[in-house]
């Protein structure tokens, strides 16, 4: 996206959220965007965006379908009359082939909200995500599940 | 028209606060803080998104709808951040977790790194 692409759609997203379309707060939406991508301007990558938009939104879809499917999941298991035998709780240090601050937080945020996982710290190196499990089969499983499911799609949205 | 988007509006307004009713279940009946913040984040954050979809899909007005599904936005960018935040948190300040937990990768090296 083009520098003033991305003040257009802050300035759309500031009026969308204080609830006033009038040309007034759209103007000054569109000064805050301005001061905002005038302060990021180094953190936004080269244009490649048709292409990218089509991965992001690969991610969305992957994302919402596992939100549902892992809230569900701990629902059941919440309700399990038997509880200390459903759980197998680990914590898995996972190594990150991501390396970029921005990758490993959505990477972070994505295992958070996703069955049966919870990020709890990356490695001062940043090669490792430690990675809290409810429902542990063996911690291979887990690491092939992460690095084949989000960590590619993550890599995709950002190369 | 209209009717739908009520009835789905109801629909969702249901599922959100089952979704938070078993998350409050959660939070009771798990044994320790890490399971609990699965409990918490994931069926937390479908319930009240559900909830505030529901505001978006019955309350006919653009502007309304349009900050309920930013609010969704924010919720699912900010819940996570929480649960990791209170875990790691937690971890730090040695928390013992329930002797249910079999491996633990992360305590073999919490001793040499600073917080």
């Amino acid at each position: 996206m083009s520098p003033a692409a991305i003040v257009i759609v802050l300035a759309l997203g500031w009026a969308a959220i204080t609830g006033n379309f009038s040309g007034l707060n759209l103007l000054f939406g569109a000064a805050i965007g301005a001061i905002a991508v005038l302060l990021l301007r180094r953190a936004f990558a080269p244009p490649r965006a048709l292409r990218k938009l089509r991965r992001i939104s690969s991610l969305a879809l992957l994302f919402v379908y596992e939100l549902m499917l892992s809230a569900i999941r701990v629902a059941i298991i919440v309700v399990t009359p038997d509880l200390k035998s459903a759980l197998r709780p680990a914590i898995v240090a996972v190594p990150l082939t991501v390396k970029s601050d921005a990758e490993i937080t959505l990477l972070a945020n994505l295992i958070t909200l996703t069955p049966g996982t919870l990020s709890i710290d990356v490695s001062e190196d940043r090669g490792v995500l430690y990675v809290h499990a409810l429902t542990l089969s063996t911690r291979e499983a887990l690491i092939a599940d992460i690095a084949k499911g989000f960590e590619i799609k993550v890599k995709e949205v950002f190369e | 028209m209209t009717d739908a988007l009520i009835y789905l509006g109801c629909a969702a307004l249901l599922a959100g606060a089952i979704f938070t009713l078993l998350a409050a279940i959660g939070v009771l009946r798990l044994p320790d803080l890490y399971m609990r913040m699965h409990a918490a984040s994931k069926a937390g954050a479908v319930g009240g998104g559900l909830i505030l979809l529901a505001v978006a899909l019955v309350c006919f007005d653009a502007a309304v709808a349009l900050r309920a599904i930013i609010g969704v936005g924010f919720l699912l960018l900010t819940t996570p951040v929480s649960a990791h935040l209170l875990a790691r948190a937690s971890h730090y300040a040695g928390y013992r977790a329930d002797e249910l937990m079999e491996i633990d990768e992360l305590k073999s090296k919490s001793g040499q790194s600073l917080m």
